[in-house]
This record gives structure tokens, C-alpha cells and sequence, in this order.
């Protein structure tokens, strides 16, 4: 009868952004070791809370299944003595053995019926290796130097195969049928059930879903709670039995920019923000309780009284700021290092007004303004309220811009300068932001990069790849027309941009591979043209004509290489030697083709040039049908390599063809 | 209303009931309760120890002139020290805010991830800040390294703000307002310091003066430091009062820290040169109390 499996390692408190990875590594080192040992069943479930960790399978099988296992002995004809010896040897008598017959004859064998290992043994013996297995970021050990390691101390075990306790033992904490409940909420120590055990928790104040735990907090976030995944995410994993309760703040609090008190009260101390009906922030706050509710209100009491003095600070920081202007504290920048080798804050603000006057200069914007928002860019970083609230830094600065006066591109530029902090959040919303972030990003790659700080593997600890990302983003969606070759200064940069690029193009636009190498092959420099050259390539690929001239422009490529022809460097084709039918129509087609092409890409007019491309392919099929390219006359074959090399070369501006794969 | 004095009263019966040593504070300067003897050096070693003592803990760059209501130069910090970590550790302590009158089935409390980290003390640990009603209590470490040393038992270190706890069990939005004992409020004991030392912190330091007491501490240390290697009754050599010119570099170092006196870059480096001590006094420590372990330690 196949049986249920549960498994629950009850723990102090798992930090909350590990919990989901640490179940899925539980579920694959389970599921493997089910099938490694031949056990039958599945996972079907897995669940947990900052206490927890929960798995349960189903249709496990009592044991492994019963086997033969045969062991060769010596061929019948060496005789009794050697049967007797093996006989012996297998711990049997003569009579227990067989003769077998196989392609070398005839040979003595003994057939062992093996019976299967019972599955209560093979679970005891693996799972405190599967425990200990299960990936967490960084590990502790609490029972002395050299004993068990896991994210916090592992405090009591369930292990259930049906109605019996798995025996094993995982950092000296003995399996069996007794979990505990909600810290204040249930008891200590509650007997439990393969099939009771979700249910004796919920009685014990622990609701072991993660689903319905998120159910119990999003029934009370309405309308007017500002809608915050991961937040909601997290409080799900730090709760055992969530409940909300809602505060209220000072509406004279609400003088502060929405921006200092929503990361007060997110980052802080995990509320979330409440707008009233036009999207102004309200003077309330959701918080999330770790019980079941608040009857006296003194959570909540608690919660207001602990948001006031962080919104106490917040203003006395904004006060005490604002007494030094951004500008007067450009100078104290000398004292914050920004890397030991790269100099300080301000010597890094000296290079970036440099840089952004150059791309202000190159892009049309406004060369003074990005001036003086590079000046002020990193600033706040002498702010307590920076220091205090470093998720800020640059918004601050904005903020502090404009209620000093400055100019309102000056101060949304800074505002927005660490823009786009992620692959989904906006570019900065000003030519001058885009300017400057553009000018702080590079800046920063280009000082790395030169000191030999590129990031490897998982190292990168000046999150360079954020930083180059955000420039491929940037010059790409504000459509800037700054060729990689004037802003990078080395080749590894320019590589590693356009390694970004191709990332971007993929994973964020959703381009294909092959159509990307094919665009950035013929020309990468100008980002914003290849964006064009890309849609246009997207749009013309699924047309019937396209993937079989790509197929003849690889077959052409190949022709050329056999033929040590190296690309664009044929003499002119002589029209004397083409001859009649599908290669004249073939050089015909071309010649005119040419033309169109060349004017619609000046025109950038890359769809039309690649329709234009693509409707050849009926004329270089005939040309190859008919066509021999080896002529047995030298002249008449360079010829014909002339024009192939012609057409390939004219006609991969946009897009290098023979980076598409083909079906063919 | 139990009073600042009173509920520190009861903390310390509470733990003294638990079988820990109850400490005066350490008679020296120091940023946090952690660095005193009683816990850096006790938790080295295999030898099982529980202690608990308020440690007026002074961070100088933290002072605001007695003017702000959750800011503190100097505060004290309630440090409680088992070693080994009993398995029901966080009951024990959940009992113990109980003891001062919180009744946790109408509070919310929380462990949020929080893993402390002294690079002066080259120490580290995996825990949690605990969070009553959204206000972090306490800061609860299990140790794991100190002084650059594997630790042989995990101790739990439990942290208490004492200004904090007491503040919200009194309900006031001031720490001054606390009433330390009736008729004396926290501001009537301790304003004066708030407000002389952030003068003296912030704008009267000699910053000439803390350089050369540094460099002499720092001197005083690695000198007994390098004379114990020569040592020959290695039982009687003063390592304690070596680890006091640590502690000295280091407070020394908090000053001029928050002089300004300390570029980002030089900082990364003055802690290093605290650490290097810290965890040079660590490994003696070791080899005087069993020279069997450190040698497995050093090897």
C-alpha cells in the first residue's frame, strides 16, 4: 500500500528571502532521492513559515522493490572443483547453483534474490544528509565547533512515513511526531499526524500556508493601500498567523516629500503607504502583526508611536540639511571616497562635469544645466538624511535642489541619475537626467575598467553590470545617437557594453539571439541604429523569403571562404563576362536592387531595404540551380565570385545573414 | 509604571535566576557591551560561562547635544551572555520581557534577519534585531567568530536598549522623559553628558592629541603583545591590560571618527590596525588559557 511522507524542520527564525529557495532545494533533493532509490511517490507539497520548513509526499512504497542479482562463476567446463570453490565463495551449496548458457558456452551462475531495503531505513539514513544539503546563503553551526550547519538552529524534527516516526538524528534534535505552535499563540509541543498536522497547527495559532497567509493580509489592503509585491512578499514569510492593523501619523508629517516617508515607512519599518482618492499619500499606514489581533490597540499604539520619532528624525534631518546648500557641500566631497584608486567623491565629480558637458554637447542638451546637475550629483551624500536613509541618495539630492532653488532640470536631473536601478524601471524622465546618469555610469566603467576592476563570475561588487546596463538602456530608449567608440575608452569596455546590449536586446525586448548577432555583427557602434535595424529584422524574418536567403547567404559565405576570397575585396564585376540567363538576371536584379537599398537605408528605412533584400531570394535560387560557380574558365569563375562577394557585402549593412539560423 | 532602575532590577534577577554571573560595567570606554573582557574573551575557549551587566556603551558620532529624543552619545545596553545557547534560549528571553511586564499575547513581536558584525573586533555572528510593535528591543547574536577565533561553544548574546525598552514600557516619546527613579527623570542623570560630550566630540577634540594617544595605545598593545611571544610564565603575563589598550585604540578611533577626522579611505585602514591587536590579544588569550587549543586554532 503505497504511504504518505512528512517532513517538518522546525527552526528559529528563517530569514524571510530565503524561505522560498530553501523549499525548492528541500523539494529537489527529496525528489532525487525518492528516485535514486527506487521508492515510488512524489512530492506534493511544500510549505513554510519563518519556524518551518514542510514537505510532504505521497504513494512512497514500503520498501524498494525485490531483485535478482546474478553472479557469474566459472564455465561449466572447468570442472566440480572449481563450481565447489565458487559455490563457497557465494556462501551456497552446489545445488543452489545453475548453468546458464551464453554466447561463450555454458557457465555455472547463482541467482540471489535481493529484497528491497524498506523505505523507513533508507529515509532515516538519507535525510540528515538532505537537510544538511539544503542551500542557504550563509550558515551558522550552535552545537559546538565542528557540529551541523544550517540558517538558524534547527530546534525540533517531524518525520512521518505514515504512522511511523522516520528515526534519525539532524544537529543532535531526534525526529518524531511532535512540532510546536505559534511562538505566543499555541503550545510548545503538540503531537501530531501525517494527516492531523496542518490542522493541530492552525489550532495552535500557525496558519502553515504561504497562499492563504497572503490571502489573510491582501483581504484588508484596499484600494488605497499602495499596492508593494514585495513587501507583501516578505511579510508573508515573517508571520506565522498575519493580521493587519492600520495607524495613523500627524498629517503635518505629510510637508515631507512622499519619497522620505513612504521609504521610512517601507524600509524602515515595513508598512505599507495609504493614498487618498487622488494620489496624494495619506497621513495612515498598514503594518502587519505577527498575531491574530490587536484588541487593546496597543500594537498599534506601539507601531504609531515608532513611526513618529523616525518622521521626527526625518524632519530634523531635512532641517538640519538644509542649512548647507548642496552646492557648498560639493568640497566636503573630497572626504568620501569613492574607490581607494579612483579618488574621492569630488574628483569624481570634477570627471563627470567634464563627461556630461561632452554628452550634453554631442546630444543637444542643454550643456549648462548638465553641468551644474553633475556638480551637484553626489552632494547629499553629505546629508544625515542620506546617511540615514542611503536608498535615497540622489532623490534626496533632487528633492534638496529644488527647495534650494535651483533650476528645475538641475534638480529633477539629480533626482533621477542612479536611473534605471533595475532592468524594469525607467530611464531618467529629462534629456539633462539622461545626460548625467549616463556621465555617472560611465564614469564609474571607465575608472573601474581601468584599474583592472572588471567583474567576474558572480563578483562584482561596483555593480558594474547595473551601471552598463543602465547606459545601453538609456541610449537606447532616449533614442541618443552616441556611437559606443566615442564614449568608451577601451576595448574591453566597449565589449562589455556591447555583451550588456545584447542582454538587453534579449532578455528585455525579447529579440532573438541570431537576429541580434546578425544586427550588432554589421555595425554595433550606434546602439539606437541597431535598435532600428533590429525591429526591422524582427518584422521581415517571418516573411516567406527571408530564412531561405539567409540559408544562401551562408551558402554564399561558405563559396567565398573555400575560395579564399575575403569579404568586399573582389575586383568589379565585369558585365562582359556575366553570362545570359540566371546570372545575368541574378546581376540584373542586383544592380537595381542596389540602388533601392542603398537610398531606403540612408532613409533609414530599414524594412523597406530588407523587403528589398529578401524579394532576391527567387534569383539567387535560379542563379545556384543553374549555375555553375567552379567554371573550368578561371576568368568567368572570379567573375562569378566578384558578384556573389558583391552581393553578400552590399547587402549585410543592416544585418550579417549569416548569423541567422535557418532551417535549412 | 515600573521605574528605569526597577525594571533593570528585575532583568538582572531574572538572568541572575538563570545562572548568570551579574557584572558591574566594564570601567572603560567602550562602543558596545560586546567589546568589554567579560563577553570578547569569555566566549573564546571551550569553557562555559553566563554572565549579564549593563555596559554604558558610548558611540561619540551618535551624540546630538541632548536635543534629540531617540539619540544617544552614551547609552546602556543590558548584555547577557550564555555560553553555550540553551535550546530554548528565545523562550528564556521572550520570558524575560515578560518579566518586565509585557504581555507578549497582546504585543507583536518579530525576529527579523540581522547578522552582527564588529570589524574592529574581527567578530561576527548570525542572528536577529527583535522587533516589538515595529521598535527594535534587542539585538540577539549567536556568536560565531571573535578576535579572528572559531568559537568552540556558540554563546547567545542577547542585547538590550535598555532607553528604548524602557521608553515604550513608560510610554514616553522621550528618552529623557524616562523616570529613572520617582521624582528623577533620565534627563535630570544624564543631560550633562549629552550635551559636554557632543561639544567635546564634534567641535572641541583635539584631533593632534587623540592621533598621538592612539598611536600610544596602539604602541602599549603590540609592545606586551610582542613581549608575550618572549614570555616565559605565559600564565601571569598581562594580557588583560593589553586588550585595555585595545579597547582605548578604539575608542580613540570612535573620536576622531566622529571629529571628521577620518577620511573614508583611512578608516578601512585604522580598523585594521585596531583589528590586528584585537585579534592578537584574541589568539594569546587562547594559547594562555589552553595552549593545546590555540595550537589547533593557529595551525
Amino acid at each position: 500500500m503505497p504511504l504518505p511522507f512528512l517532513l517538518e524542520i522546525g527552526c528559529e527564525e528563517i530569514p524571510d528571502w530565503m524561505i522560498q529557495p530553501a523549499l525548492q532545494n528541500l523539494q529537489e533533493l527529496f525528489t532525487a532521492m525518492l528516485s535514486q532509490n527506487n521508492l515510488g511517490g512524489s512530492v506534493t507539497a511544500t510549505e513554510a513559515t519563518p519556524r518551518r520548513l514542510v514537505l510532504r509526499a505521497e504513494g512512497l512504497n514500503a520498501s524498494q522493490p525485490n531483485e535478482t542479482k546474478a553472479t557469474l562463476g566459472p564455465p561449466k567446463s572447468a570442472g566440480p572443483g572449481a563450481a565447489q570453490g565458487f559455490a563457497k565463495k557465494m556462501g551456497v551449496t552446489l545445488a543452489d547453483l545453475e548453468v546458464i548458457t551464453s554466447a561463450k558456452g555454458e557457465y555455472y551462475n547463482f541467482s540471489k534474490a535481493v529484497e528491497g531495503r524498506k523505505t523507513l531505513d533508507i529515509l532515516a539514513e538519507a535525510l540528515p544528509g538532505i537537510i544538511g544539503k539544503i542551500y542557504f546563503p550563509k550558515t551558522m553551526y550552535w552545537t559546538g565547533k565542528g557540529g551541523a550547519r544550517f540558517i538558524r538552529p534547527v530546534r525540533w524534527l517531524v518525520a512521518l512515513l505514515a504512522d511511523q516516526v522516520v528515526p534519525f538524528e539532524f544537529a543532535e534534535v531526534k525526529s518524531g511526531a511532535v512540532t510546536s505552535g505559534h511562538r505566543r499563540l499555541g503550545a510548545s509541543s503538540i503531537p501530531v499526524t501525517v494527516v492531523n498536522h496542518e490542522e493541530q497547527l492552525r489550532a495552535n495559532g500557525v496558519v502553515l500556508s504561504a497562499a492563504e497567509r497572503r490571502a489573510l493580509i491582501e483581504k484588508d489592503l484596499d484600494g488605497s493601500v499602495v499596492k508593494d509585491e514585495a513587501l507583501l512578499n516578505t511579510l508573508v514569510y515573517l508571520t506565522e498567523c498575519p493580521s493587519t492593523i492600520r495607524g495613523t501619523f500627524d498629517p503635518q508629517y505629510l510637508e515631507l516629500p512622499k519619497e522620505i516617508l513612504s521609504t521610512v515607512m517601507r524600509h524602515h519599518q515595513r508598512y505599507f503607504s495609504v493614498e487618498d482618492s487622488v494620489g496624494n499619500l495619506a497621513a495612515s499606514f498598514v503594518a502587519v502583526m505577527n498575531i491574530s489581533s490587536d484588541p487593546d490597540g496597543l500594537v498599534r499604539l506601539g507601531n504609531e508611536r515608532v513611526l513618529r520619532a523616525r518622521f521626527n528624525d526625518a524632519r530634523f534631518f531635512w532641517k538640519v540639511d538644509q542649512q548647507k546648500k548642496l552646492a557648498d557641500r560639493v568640497a566636503d566631497l573630497k572626504n568620501v571616497t569613492f574607490q581607494a584608486k579612483l579618488g574621492s567623491y569630488f574628483e569624481k565629480t570634477t570627471r563627470v562635469v567634464a563627461l556630461a558637458q561632452e554628452i550634453a554637447a554631442a546630444t543637444g542638451a542643454d550643456v549648462s544645466a548638465a553641468a551644474r546637475a553633475a556638480e551637484l550629483l553626489k552632494a547629499d551624500l553629505t546629508t544625515d538624511m542620506v546617511k540615514e536613509l542611503t536608498e535615497l541618495q540622489g532623490v534626496v539630492g533632487g528633492l534638496y535642489a529644488r527647495a534650494q532653488g535651483e533650476p528645475e532640470a538641475v534638480a529633477q536631473a539629480v533626482y533621477d541619475h542612479y536611473k534605471p536601478v533595475g532592468m524594469d524601471d525607467s530611464i531618467p524622465s529629462t534629456l539633462t537626467g539622461q545626460v548625467v546618469a549616463l556621465a555617472d555610469k560611465l564614469d564609474t566603467l571607465k575608472g573601474c575598467f581601468g584599474i583592472g576592476m572588471m567583474p567576474t563570475g558572480s563578483k562584482d561588487p561596483f555593480a558594474l553590470r547595473r551601471a552598463a546596463q543602465g547606459v545601453v538602456k538609456i541610449i537606447v530608449e532616449a533614442k541618443l545617437h552616441l556611437p559606443l567608440s566615442t564614449l568608451a575608452v577601451s576595448k574591453d569596455l566597449t565589449e562589455f557594453l556591447l555583451d550588456r546590449a545584447k542582454f538587453y536586446f534579449k532578455e528585455v525586448r525579447g529579440f532573438k539571439y541570431d537576429e541580434i548577432n546578425a544586427v550588432l555583427a554589421s555595425g554595433s557602434d550606434d546602439l539606437v541604429d541597431a535598435e532600428s535595424r533590429l525591429s526591422a529584422l524582427a518584422q521581415v524574418r517571418p516573411t516567406e523569403n527571408f530564412e531561405p536567403l539567409a540559408a544562401s547567404f551562408k551558402r554564399i559565405q561558405n563559396i567565398l571562404r573555400q575560395a579564399n576570397v575575403a569579404a568586399g575585396t573582389s575586383p568589379a564585376i565585369d558585365p562582359a563576362l556575366v553570362e545570359g540567363g540566371p546570372e545575368a538576371e541574378l546581376h540584373q536584379e542586383f544592380l537595381r536592387l542596389r540602388v533601392i537599398v542603398d537610398a531606403q537605408r540612408k532613409a533609414h528605412d530599414y524594412r523597406g531595404a530588407l523587403e528589398a533584400i529578401a524579394s532576391l531570394r527567387p534569383k539567387v535560387d535560379l542563379f545556384f540551380d543553374k549555375i555553375l560557380v567552379n567554371d573550368p574558365d578561371e576568368k568567368v569563375r572570379q567573375n562569378r565570385l566578384a558578384l556573389l562577394n558583391s552581393l553578400l557585402t552590399e547587402f549585410s549593412a543592416i544585418a550579417d545573414f549569416s548569423e541567422i539560423v535557418t532551417q535549412h | 509604571m515600573d521605574s528605569f532602575q526597577q525594571t533593570l532590577f528585575k532583568l538582572k534577577s531574572y538572568w541572575s535566576e538563570r545562572g548568570c554571573i551579574i557584572q558591574e560595567p566594564y570601567d572603560m570606554e567602550v562602543g558596545a557591551g560586546t567589546m568589554c573582557p567579560e563577553t570578547f574573551l569569555r566566549v573564546l575557549g571551550p569553557k562555559p560561562y553566563r554572565v549579564a551587566y549593563v555596559q554604558p556603551s558610548r558611540r561619540p558620532a551618535d551624540g546630538r547635544y541632548g536635543e534629540n529624543p531617540n539619540r544617544l552619545y552614551k547609552h546602556q545596553q543590558l548584555q547577557v551572555i550564555l555560553k553555550p545557547s540553551p535550546k530554548d534560549i528565545i523562550d528564556q528571553y521572550l520570558g524575560s520581557l515578560e518579566a518586565i511586564g509585557i504581555d507578549l499575547r497582546k504585543h507583536d513581536i518579530k525576529f527579523e534577519e540581522d547578522n552582527w558584525e564588529s570589524p574592529t573586533l574581527g567578530a561576527w555572528g548570525i542572528g536577529w534585531q527583535v522587533m516589538l510593535d515595529g521598535m527594535e528591543i534587542t539585538q540577539f547574536t549567536y556568536f560565531q567568530q571573535c578576535g579572528g577565533v572559531d568559537l568552540d561553544l556558540v554563546p547567545a548574546e542577547i542585547t538590550y536598549g535598555l532607553e528604548r525598552l524602557v521608553a515604550f514600557l513608560q510610554g514616553k516619546e522621550s528618552v529623557y522623559d524616562i523616570e529613572w527613579t520617582p521624582g528623577v527623570s533620565y534627563g535630570d542623570v544624564r543631560f550633562a553628558d549629552e550635551l559636554q560630550f557632543s561639544v567635546y566630540n564634534f567641535e572641541l577634540a583635539d584631533v593632534g592629541a587623540l592621533w598621538q594617544l592612539f598611536d600610544l595605545h596602539e604602541k602599549e598593545a603590540q609592545r606586551l603583545l610582542d613581549l608575550y611571544k618572549r614570555y616565559d610564565d605565559k600564565q601571569r603575563f598581562p594580557l588583560l591590560p593589553a586588550y585595555d589598550q585595545v579597547l582605548k585604540c578604539s575608542n580613540t578611533f570612535n573620536l576622531l571618527d566622529a571629529r571628521g577626522a577620518i577620511s573614508v579611505t583611512e578608516r578601512v585602514g585604522v580598523i585594521a590596525r585596531v583589528r590586528k591587536l584585537a585579534v592578537g590579544v584574541a589568539h594569546a588569550w587562547m594559547d594562555q588559557s589552553n595552549p593545546v587549543v590555540a595550537a589547533e586554532v593557529t595551525a
